[in-house]
């Protein structure tokens, strides 16, 4: 495609603010006379409140409120970042208060401190003296399934918040067609975002009594539905101001803060009051990554052809629905592209637990339900002597097909050429032949596993997405986008779409990176690995109007058709010799102020996506292990995906960096833990919780197949969240190829690792 | 924010241990990397704070006449890793030195403030202990000088009196000289880590296939950092071979008491000291120009 821009690694359009420390946070917003807020929090994983005495508190001075369920509006919502349905079936569960008289987990907010500072508002917090009746703490969906366990929330019997799940084709048939069975169980753990700012909400009330909420989110329109909600008032009366964010990974496509800080403004006649969790509470009382446990049993042909598989899935939602059962159905679609099946059946069951809340996070259930997959299909490869690449090839997808239940269609696909570059990128026969038969204290082993995934969500959701461009007087624009920045480019490739478009470069796009409820277009937000393909649809479709109108604008000028003439280099030329007609600034000037045909030259537009597009990718993977210490070295690792067109190598290759360091944690070091027996956190800090450093992370090697999907806007499909997908499967099989022994739990970290080996006899 | 109720600050030795002994509830800062976290954690409250950063005495490495190693308190880790004196003397040290924090936090960690902070996993503390280290305290009472072995009384709890300051950390040069070392930090994590297991070696060979004297400072094996007696008595005169050291190994694990946690169980600690305590001594062993043990 003859692009000039779009394909480019343009610097980002925040490098300069952000390095510099220009760039404004939520945090960095002062308010006059600003105040602080504090949560206070059960001590039990499951209790009642019985008696709750705030009198002390709010005698101490510097107190200017003190809250608890009494005093907040007592509406049931939902805090998952979704459209919202139109059809209350397809809503999310309402089983949230903005503070709670029934804690269910450790942590859970019962009351609410509104002081002068943070020291304050901490003593007022020790002064709330709270009666509970403890309850039995239900920390695993074994427990809470039980039949006679207590509900923890009382419209769900057996604490089981969903269990859709669906048949294609017909499984039992298909097993007695296949020539091998294999039945094998997976678990994966529950880990935190950690990404580097954590949530903070700053609430006022503004001189027309409207609530007004900067906040550090993905998701600021919908962000504004649920404090309307929550609170019970017009969704017109919150305005929601998202600045610059650092990072959420899905933490922040999830109302956290923003209803308790609206309720606290409220509680103080308005003043604005800043609510700003530490890394401890963001841990426990933010979101995690669902637990999942499966078991998978498949159907294999004599051939290798997987005939029928069948997967139980069990998702740890912890206390509060959030997200819920879409992380499993969301994991349960995606991945069954990858490898058409005869039959595919997939029970799900979402189980509350009195642990902290599971919602959404980089990859929404797909990181879980591939690690089981790809882990399951080596070891199927390995039990029929099997390549385990050959395997997988047998099975693949080609284009063209259909999924069954959604209706999606695979129109591009280059799983197997980024099979074939990864293979070469990490020497994968070489490797292969040299690590047979190691005996030795350190073996290294090399590993791959597939993925696929979607860009955006439909038809499950809706895909809206809004873009408005201004057309200034220098033939320059101003951009402006519903979609949210919140550290992965996505300000960046919407400027080079625009200047592709337009023909002018990329300093001539003013993006205007603060998403106001009052003035932004409406888009959903940062989710689903949707922007760049979803709101590109948006920014195309507004910069093309823009373009018809500079061009018609210029044929009343000069009599020149607009099917003739093209934008280039800032300047209007003929399409047919490239021609300058005349500067774009020019024109652009005249539309401001040509005393006769003045009329500045606009769009705002909306787009509603009803399409979705199939992205693809594979990791490779090599490990050293350390047979006498349990240690799991990764020392080569390479990410080869099929992204589409890639609009910005550079920032392509950085979410590619990222979604592989989290793969690595993931894989071998972080989990969330919790006492066994009251479910306090363990290790909700960043020393006890082990997210690698830079120096745990080797060199990663990253590639492009660059397929063109014909429905994205530029031939672009998914890639925020893709990296991080298949590399704990990866890894895992790595250790398999090093070491004979499979794990089929994650994290693989040395304890783990030192009990296998002891039970393999390795040591 | 940090409830600070009052900050002093000495200039003088002198002056530091009068205020300590004037206001019992003052609580000595150094770098403030445990301090300010005991705070942040709420296991200090409403604290008043003594910072003896202006205390030029103690910082500093010197090596005496007598060929004594001395340390000041003050001095940082950064300082430690980089110290020519250190670095041609106790390498060691150095390279435990390195293995701590990540940089920002070795600039301002001190090694005063590791080894008063008690904890078992303080990386400078098991090649202290294998280096026989001493340290000079002072009070307004006087001065007095205790084998670091002694120091350490449990979990956080060392021997400090009351107004009592670390103003020196001694090695003599009986307990460098001739020995080679070296020390395995295993931790979850390459930086930025507190350790599953510290190991530090010490060996002295004679005509490079004996062991003329073995010492061994492990780290996170009980509740303060210790020695191994039973093993370096063991090792004292035996050849340097792959025996001798798998024995060195397994009673390493006799002075141990390790104990399961969520972070690691007591079978996987003690297979650890055996496995590592073996690593370090080759490896210790090689720069004592021993040769490679298999
Ligand atoms: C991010 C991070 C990473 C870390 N990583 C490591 C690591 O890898 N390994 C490790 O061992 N530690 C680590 N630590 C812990 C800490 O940095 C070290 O223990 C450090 O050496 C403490 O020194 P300081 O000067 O900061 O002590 P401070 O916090 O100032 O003081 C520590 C204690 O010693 C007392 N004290 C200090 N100096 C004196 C003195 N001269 N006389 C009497 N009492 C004194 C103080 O009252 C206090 O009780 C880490 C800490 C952080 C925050």
């Amino acid at each position: 495609m003859g692009y000039s821009i779009v394909g480019e690694s343009v610097k980002r359009v925040d490098a300069v603010a952000k390095v510099t420390g220009k760039a404004k946070y939520t945090g960095d917003f002062l308010e006059r006379d600003m105040l602080v807020g504090k949560i206070l929090r059960s001590p039990h994983a499951h209790a009642m409140v019985k008696n709750i005495d705030v009198s002390k508190a709010k005698a101490l001075p510097g107190v200017e409120a003190v809250l608890t369920y009494r005093d907040v509006p007592a509406n049931k919502f939902a805090t998952a970042g979704h459209p919202y349905a139109l059809d209350p079936a397809h809503r999310d569960k309402e089983d949230r208060t903005i503070l709670t008289n029934k804690a269910r987990f450790v942590g859970d907010a019962v009351a609410a401190v509104v002081a002068t500072d943070e020291l304050v508002a901490q003593e007022a917090l020790k002064l709330i003296e709270v009666e509970y009746e403890v309850l039995e703490p239900l920390l695993t969906p074994e427990a809470a399934m039980r039949e006679g366990a207590p509900l923890i929330h009382e419209d769900c019997p057996r604490n089981i918040v969903s269990s859709a799940g669906y048949e294609i084709g017909n499984i039992e048939e298909a097993f007695k067609e296949s020539d091998y069975i294999f039945e094998e169980e997976f678990e994966t753990s529950i880990v935190q975002h950690c990404q580097l700012e954590n949530h903070i909400s700053i609430a006022y009330v503004d001189s027309d009594g409207r609530i007004v909420i900067i906040t550090s989110t993905q998701i600021p329109h919908i962000v504004r539905r649920i404090v309307g909600q929550a609170l019970g008032i017009p969704w017109g009366r919150v305005r929601v101001i998202k600045p610059a964010v650092g990072g959420g990974f899905g933490s922040k496509q999830d109302v956290c803060l923003e209803p308790l800080a609206a309720a606290m403004t409220l509680a103080v006649g308005g003043r604005p009051v800043k609510l700003e969790l530490s890394r401890e509470e963001c841990m426990i009382d933010t979101r995690t990554r669902h637990a999942i446990k499966y078991k998978i049993k498949t159907g294999v042909a004599k051939d290798g052809k997987l005939v029928g598989m069948h997967i139980t899935a069990i998702s740890n939602t912890g206390a509060y629905a959030s997200h819920g059962h879409s992380i499993l159905m969301a994991g349960g679609s995606k991945f069954r592209i990858l490898y058409p099946m005869k039959a595919l059946k997939y029970d799900a069951y979402t189980v509350y637990t009195n642990l902290p809340v599971a919602g959404a996070m980089r990859g929404y259930g797909s990181p879980q339900i591939t690690y089981a997959v790809e882990c399951h299909l080596e070891n199927i490869a390995r039990k029929l002597n099997m390549d385990p690449i050959e395997l997988r090839r047998k099975n693949l997808v080609q284009v063209g097909y259909v999924d069954p239940l959604n209706g999606n269609v695979v129109r591009s696909c280059g799983i197997r050429e980024c099979i074939d570059k990864g293979k070469e990128l990490i020497k994968w026969d070489e490797k292969k032949a040299r690590y047979q038969n190691q005996t030795g204290t350190k073996r290294r082993g090399v590993g791959m596993a597939c993925f696929s995934y979607a860009s955006g969500t439909y038809p499950a959701g809706q895909e809206i997405a809004g873009a408005r461009i201004v057309l200034n007087q220098d033939g320059s624009v101003q951009l402006q986008l519903g979609a949210t920045e919140i550290g992965q480019g996505s300000d960046t490739v919407f400027a080079q779409m625009t200047a592709e478009i337009l023909g002018i470069p990329v300093d001539m796009v003013h993006v205007i990176s603060t998403q106001d409820t009052d003035v932004s277009p409406f888009d959903t937000g940062a989710y689903a690995s949707r922007q760049t393909y979803i709101t590109g649809m948006a920014v195309k479709k507004a910069a093309l109007e823009v373009k018809e109108k500079i061009l018609d604008f210029v044929f009343k000028m000069t009599g020149i058709p607009a099917q003739a003439l093209d934008i280039k280099d800032c300047n209007i030329v003929y399409k047919h010799s490239g021609e300058a007609v005349m500067p774009l600034a020019e024109v652009a000037l005249r539309t401001y102020y040509d005393l006769c045909s003045a009329h500045p030259i606009t769009s705002d537009t909306s787009n509603n996506a009803r399409v979705n597009a199939f992205t693809f990718g594979v990791t490779f993977a090599e490990v050293e292990v350390d047979v006498c210490t349990g240690k799991i070295e990764v020392v080569e690792i390479y990410n080869v995906h099929d992204s589409g067109k890639i609009i910005n190598p550079q920032l392509a290759e950085g979410q590619v960096h990222g979604g592989v360091s989290m793969g690595i944690g993931y894989a071998l070091m972080e989990q969330m833990l919790f006492d066994e027996k009251t479910g306090k956190p363990l290790n909700n800090n960043l020393l006890d919780y082990k997210l690698p450093t830079i120096m745990d992370i080797p060199e990663i090697g990253v590639a492009f197949v660059e397929t063109f999907e014909p429905t994205g806007p530029f031939g672009n499909k998914s890639l925020g969240e893709p990296p991080v997908i298949p590399v704990a499967p990866a890894i895992r099989n790595a250790v398999l190829d090093a070491t004979g022994v499979a794990f089929n739990r994650i994290p693989m970290n040395p304890q783990r690792v030192f009990e296998k080996f002891k039970e393999a006899g390795l040591i | 924010m940090y409830n600070i109720q009052g900050y002093f600050e000495a200039e003088t030795v002198k002056e530091a241990v009068d205020l300590l002994a004037a206001n019992p509830n003052l609580v000595v800062i150094a770098g403030g990397t445990d301090v300010l976290i005991k705070m942040h954690h709420g296991q200090i409250e409403k604290a008043e704070l003594l910072s003896i950063r202006k205390i030029k005495s103690l910082e500093g490495i010197e090596k005496l006449e007598d060929g004594t190693v001395t340390i000041g308190p003050l001095t940082t880790f950064t300082q430690v890793a980089n110290s020519p004196v250190i670095k041609e003397n106790i390498p060691v040290l150095a390279e435990a030195a390195l293995s701590m924090g990540g940089p920002q936090i070795r600039n301002v960690a001190t090694i005063g403030g590791n080894i008063c902070n008690g904890a078992t996993s303080a990386d400078s503390a098991s090649t202290l202990f294998a280096l026989d280290a001493r340290l000079k305290l002072q009070s307004p009472q006087g001065e007095r000088v205790v084998p670091i072995q002694d120091f350490y009384l449990g979990p956080g709890k060392v021997d400090l009196k009351p107004a009592e300051l670390l103003t020196g950390i001694l090695i003599s040069p009986e307990n460098y000289q001739g020995y080679a070392g070296h020390y395995i930090k295993f931790s979850m994590r390459k930086a930025m880590d507190i350790a599953t297991l510290g190991v530090a070696v010490l060996c002295k060979l004679k005509e490079g296939r004996l062991f003329e004297d073995v010492r061994i400072g492990l780290g996170v094996a009980a509740p303060t950092p210790i020695r191994c007696p039973e093993a370096e008595a063991f090792a004292r005169g035996k050849d340097v071979s792959r025996e001798t050291i798998a024995e060195i190994g397994k009673l390493a694990v006799k002075a141990t008491r390790a104990r399961t946690s969520w972070r690691a169980s007591k079978e996987y600690r003690e297979h650890l000291v055996e496995e590592l305590t073996q690593r370090a001594l080759k490896a210790a062993v090689l720069k004592a120009g021993g040769g490679e043990v298999a």
